[in-house]
């Protein structure tokens, strides 16, 4: 229970912070990857500011095995850069370029009443599924 | 040579907007000793293991909720999706399966992965970012759409 509720308050404030910063806008996004148009640097200090926050947390987070709620601490482990890792990137990279929106964003913008964002997540979700199902397959085999 | 569109740049709102993404995450991790990462937590959901589907949906709810708190305060701003639906679909399979494969998105690998600097995530950083650049230049530039 407690564990939900955090998460129910940390998924408000990233999408308020994506809403600020103008982030759940694709236009806004698209303008910061159109480096060779008029450039519209506002994702970098979108970044920035978050990185700020989170380089604090994550030094106190690794002096500590238990969360301040008492669970275990989960920090990835692996530091292996690898195929998947980058040509996951790439695929996801160019999905991004098409429609300005990558997870987070088209989440907001669903949440906010966008059909084409509705539209844009329930292809993300199917995409997942297929990377589901393309996995499963592959441990049986 | 790059030129700036200061008419579009709004450094100001984007850092308190980042600010507000880094307390999430920073909250998260050190509330529930997770990283923040969307595409994680979403597709988590689709081979759920028990126990394990309430915080997801508690977490998306709040992304997805936040405009509509929002909008009881005041007006949102402006959503403008220029992509048409087949564009659409196109690029929300290739972010479902990308990340996926690629292990995170611009929260878990971007804000996360480059707050604890990993290494891994700035790999993949670097490939999305990459790829976004390169997608955006040959849509706007060399097709001219």
């Amino acid at each position: 229970m407690k564990f939900s509720l955090a998460s129910l308050f940390a998924g408000l404030v990233f999408g308020f912070g994506l809403i600020v910063s103008g982030m759940a806008n694709p236009e806004k996004v698209l303008g910061f990857l159109d480096i060779a148009g008029l450039w519209d640097p506002s994702l970098a200090f979108v970044m920035g500011g978050a990185i700020m926050v989170g380089v604090f947390a994550f030094a106190i987070a690794r002096k500590r095995t238990l969360s301040f709620l008492g669970f275990d601490m989960k920090l990835p482990s692996s530091t292996h850069i690898d195929k998947r890792l980058v040509l996951g990137g790439l695929m996801f990279g160019v999905g991004w370029g098409i429609a300005g929106f990558c997870p987070g964003p088209g989440l907001v913008a669903l949440g906010a009443g966008e059909v084409k964002a509705a539209v844009f997540v329930a292809a993300m979700v199917a995409g997942m599924a297929i990377f589901e199902l393309i996995e499963r397959n592959r441990a049986k085999a | 040579m790059i030129e700036i569109a200061w008419n579009n740049f709004t450094p100001w709102s984007a850092l308190a907007g980042g600010i507000l993404v880094g307390i999430a995450a920073a909250s998260f991790l050190l509330l529930n000793g997770r990283i923040a990462g969307i595409s994680g937590i979403l597709g988590g959901l689709l081979a759920p293991a028990k126990g394990d589907i309430a915080w997801r949906v508690a977490f998306l709810g709040g992304l997805i909720g936040a405009p509509l708190v929002w909008l009881t305060a005041t007006e949102l701003p402006a959503i403008e999706i220029e992509a048409g639906y087949p564009a659409l679909i196109i690029a929300g399979l290739l972010v479902g399966i990308g990340t996926r494969y690629g292990s995170g998105c611009t929260s878990g690998h971007g804000v996360c992965g480059l707050s604890r600097l990993s290494i891994r995530s700035l790999a993949a950083t670097l490939s999305f970012m990459a790829a976004g650049f390169v997608t955006v230049y040959i849509i706007r530039h060399l097709l001219g759409v």
